[in-house]
């Protein structure tokens, strides 16, 4: 290596050492239920949160089939047993109910929000203060901090257009009817172990509406963040798109920076009726843990998305940079007549980092399609794995699916693995599949260099590139967003 | 819980066992197995091939002397190794003359880690025969026959073929059979350096038979293990492939073929080691299913560490001739090193329309035109075989498979 490229090296590593960037605390009053989980817990949590009488029953209900239940251990991950009862399920922020003004809210909340740097022009509004003005900002975003969503932002320009966006615990407040007729009705409480925890002791997450024909006029986004010492986050996300409904849906997630590990536990319910579409992008960033591996979240999150009715869509992107361990299928069950599942993702472990992440594409009815576009980055010491299942059952006459699972390795300590899990049922279903797993090319190199590209510049553009067909699926504002984090993901990565 | 009657059997299988004199050699297989028992399909490797049939045949003794099956074993005009239930039948063996070839005891050859597979366990325990090939340095053994014949109850044999530095052979295993019987063979391959094995498979069990073979080879340095599996017969068959590619250089082809009809159920799995740097590895799998035919494929590339410049490759057709038949994949790759070429592809339908449109609009009936596309989809895995006679004799197995479902 020439003495000018040890030199970029060591400025990079500077660089990778300030690493992430999201990684302070917020030193802030919080609420805490004890450690540990039992049923006096869930009904601690519950009456905190004023649930209705057939939400306990349900919490109850999925932790009693919780405790039956076995860690599941088929990934291919490696990490510490979990103690359950060394957690906390609640944390909230301490605040009055119902801020008027800014001065009320806590300050720090608000300094929280700034470092983030969430769009929050409105942050007056995120704070809870009712100052919805005409910002010309496009996103509304829906903020979870720890367990509890803090505030949700244009609220009324959605309401005026028929969407409601709010937090869940609000939604079962404000919409008890809608919430108890589809809560659980795609991952139901004692789904998998996951996510029977979840539906146990969840607190709060984001709550969506679109109602019949109507397009929502925005993106909508959910920040969600988890701060207080060994509390896991339970956030549940229900999104239900009425017939014809369309809506675009982001969410971002961060972590402080601690060399214990923190649970986060997530269920996300998308159902798109007749005609309607969702599209559901994850940034998800989570504090990875250092360069030796220690610390960092243990993701474990169960996404499905229930295509109910004819030529209903939905579509999962996600661009995987963060968290130690990453557990995470987004799936669909293409149940309408011609329904379209899509999952495009883009996933980097780095360091010590472990991924094992990919989707389900059930195929029940006629004409339904899907595409599954994975892209799979790995470097330093981690692995990275691809775990796909596309299924056709009998009666899915005509259907069809292409897969495509691409893996890059950078540096010889560093894992990629595909396993994909084909089932045809029907003779006159089409699948496709493709995986191929390589590096990257030296003469692909030698050009960039050649061209005055840095190493670093050089891989990053070619990474990009392998990338592409994933982040184009991205809303705009947030493909930016994720080349950066890319770049950043991968710094001192090379060589 | 459908599980229940496979420990049941299990437990028979432990019980037979307890019976025999104690047999150091064995114990440790049967520790594992009354340990591990038959696997359900919880065990990952299992899920898609359930073990439940083998548990309501009754492996009753074998009803008839599998001398009368004899008849149906292809000439092809080479030395032959016969078995019949296990047990190695001189008088219907015509053993190469210039080959070391020893029968009469079970050929335990070399089996890193075979023991945690159940089945390996499972015939270990009760292996009573088997032929032990040794190819010595520089010698080309020809073609030779290795036959299986069944008529009931459970064999378990156990052979092992050795190949010395660039060595050849060519083996053609044969597995024939009549009534309910469970054929377990466990075939162990050690390739020396620049060495090449050819070994190619037909498998025409009868229609009630239980058919769960493991392969083990080692492929030394420049060594070429060369295999193809043609599966028409069982009620429920399974044959493992576990190749190693441990010197430099090492190839491996690991081909197959399932043909099935009927409420048959065939599964492929295979499981290539890299071990060693500029190996390569080729597998080309096909599937054709009638009826209620289920048939899996499941394979796995695993690329270690110092496996630099690894060429691996894995194809998987899949035609589904049939409403009613299903065809579940699990390809798998698990790399861990960076500079490799691996991909794998696997495609699943029926006959294109636009094929059968085409041969019709050119005068062809449309029985003859599916006859021939089904042949063309299956023709590519035979292309690999080079000896003449045995892909004949598989081209001829073919094409009654074909009738056979054109008449059901």
């Amino acid at each position: 290596m020439s003495p000018s490229s040890t030199q970029e090296r060591e400025a990079l590593q500077s660089v990778t050492q300030s690493g992430y960037k999201w990684g302070f605390e917020t030193d802030i009053e919080m609420e805490f239920a004890p450690q540990g989980l039992s049923e006096e817990i869930i009904r601690l949590i519950s009456a905190k949160k004023g649930d209705p009488d057939w939400l306990l029953a349900w919490r109850l209900e999925a932790f009693a089939a919780w405790r039956k239940m076995e860690e599941p251990h088929w990934g291919l991950l490696h990490y510490p047993p979990i103690d359950y009862q060394a957690l906390r399920y609640y944390a909230a922020p301490k605040r009055k109910p119902g801020p008027k003004s800014l001065d009320e809210v806590d300050p720090k909340l608000l300094e929280t929000y700034a470092k983030l740097g969430i769009p929050l022009k409105e942050q007056a509004v995120l704070a809870g203060v009712a100052a919805e003005t005409e910002a010309p900002a496009q996103i509304a975003v829906d903020a979870v901090f720890d367990s509890v969503s803090v505030a949700t932002t244009f609220r009324q320009r959605l309401a005026d257009a028929g969407v409601i966006f709010c937090s869940i615990s609000e939604a079962i407040r404000e919409h008890p009817d809608l919430v108890r007729r589809y809560l659980g009705s795609v991952v139901p409480a004692g789904d998998n172990y996951f996510a029977a925890l979840n539906a146990a002791v969840f607190t709060d997450g984001s709550f969506v509406f679109v109602p019949r024909g109507v397009r929502c006029p925005m993106e909508l986004s959910t920040y969600f963040r988890i701060n207080a010492r060994n509390t896991g986050q339970f956030e549940r996300t229900l999104i239900v798109a009425e017939p014809g409904a369309q809506v675009s849906y982001l969410e971002g997630c961060t972590a402080p920076q601690r060399d214990e590990n923190q649970l986060h536990a997530a269920v996300v319910e998308l159902i798109a009726e007749e005609d309607a579409s969702i599209k559901y992008s994850t940034v998800q960033n989570w504090y990875p843990g250092d360069a030796e591996g220690k610390g960092g979240v243990y993701n474990f999150v169960t996404k499905r998305g229930d295509c109910r009715g004819a030529r209903a869509k939905i579509s999962w992107t996600q661009v995987e940079t963060g968290s130690a361990i990453t557990w995470k299928y987004p799936s669909c069950l293409l149940r309408g007549e011609g329904s379209v599942g899509e999952f495009y993702s883009v996933a980097v472990t780095t360091n010590h980092q472990q991924a094992d992440t990919g989707t389900k594409m059930i195929h029940i009815g006629a004409n339904t399609t899907s595409t599954i576009v994975s892209k799979g980055i790995s470097a330093g010491f981690s692995n990275n794995t691809y775990r796909g299942q596309v299924k056709v059952m009998p009666r899915a006459h005509n259907a069809h699916n292409h897969t495509q699972c691409d893996s890059l390795l950078i540096g010889d300590k560093c894992g990629a693995h595909t396993v994909p899990y084909i089932e045809s049922r029907n003779a006159t279903a089409r699948l496709e599949h493709e995986a191929t797993t390589s590096k990257i090319a030296d003469d692909q190199l030698f050009y960039c260099r050649q061209r005055g590209l840095t190493e670093e510049d050089a891989v990053n553009l070619i990474v990009n590139g392998f990338c592409k067909e994933v982040l184009k699926e991205l809303p705009m504002e947030f493909a930016v967003e994720a080349q950066k984090l890319l770049a950043v993901s991968l710094e001192g990565s090379v060589g | 819980m459908s599980t229940q009657p496979l420990q049941a059997l299990a437990g028979k299988f432990a019980d037979a066992y307890a019976a025999r004199a104690a047999d150091p050699a064995r114990a440790l297989a049967a520790e594992r197995f009354r340990a591990e028992g038959l696997p359900t399909p919880r065990v990952e490797a299992w899920h898609y091939t359930p073990l439940a049939a083998l548990a309501d045949v009754a492996l009753a003794a074998p009803a008839r002397d599998p001398a009368v099956l004899a008849a149906r074993i292809p000439d092809l005009g080479v030395p032959r190794l016969v078995f019949g239930n296990g047990r190695y039948r001189a008088d219907l063996s015509t053993p190469p003359a210039d080959l070391a070839v020893r029968t009469g005891a079970p050929a335990w050859g070399v089996l890193p880690e075979g023991l945690q597979h159940h089945l390996v366990a499972l015939n270990t325990m009760f292996a009573e025969d088997g032929a032990e090939i040794v190819v010595p340095p520089g010698t080309d053994a020809g073609v030779l026959m290795l036959v299986h014949l069944a008529t009931g109850g459970a064999s378990h044999p156990r052979h092992a073929v050795r190949l010395g530095a660039n060595a050849r052979l060519t083996l053609v295993e044969i597995a024939l059979g009549e009534g309910a019987a469970f054929h377990n063979p466990v075939i162990t391959f050690a390739v020396g350096e620049g060495a090449t094995v050819v070994h190619t498979v037909l498998q025409e069990e009868s229609a009630e038979a239980i058919h769960l073979a493991t392969v083990f080879a080692e492929v030394a340095k420049g060594a070429t293990y060369d295999s193809f599996l043609l599966t028409l017969g069982g009620r429920l068959a399974r044959r493992e492939m576990h190749t190693r590619l441990a010197g430099p250089g090492a190839a491996a082809h690991l081909n197959a073929a399932q043909l099935l009809g009927g409420t048959q159920h065939a599964d492929f799995t295979t499981d290539v080691v890299h071990a060693s740097a500029n190996a390569t590895s080729r597998q080309t799998v096909k599937n054709v299913l009638a009826g209620h035919a289920r048939g899996v494929f499941q394979g796995r590339i695993l690329v270690e560490r110092d496996a630099q410049k690894t060429d691996g490759y894995q194809m998987n057709q899949g035609l589904l001739l049939s409403p009613t038949a299903e065809l579940d994949v699990k390809p798998g790759l698990e790399i861990y090193a960076d500079d490799v070429k691996c991909s794998h592809g696997t495609a699943i339908g029926e006959i294109d329309p636009e094929q059968l449109f085409y041969l019709r609009s050119r005068g062809i009936p449309e029985g003859e035109a599916r006859a021939m596309l089904v042949r063309a989809f299956i023709g590519e895995a035979l292309d690999g075989i080079a000896f003449a006679p045995v892909r004949a004799a598989m081209e001829e197995r073919i094409g009654i498979w074909w009738e056979a479902q054109q008449a059901s």
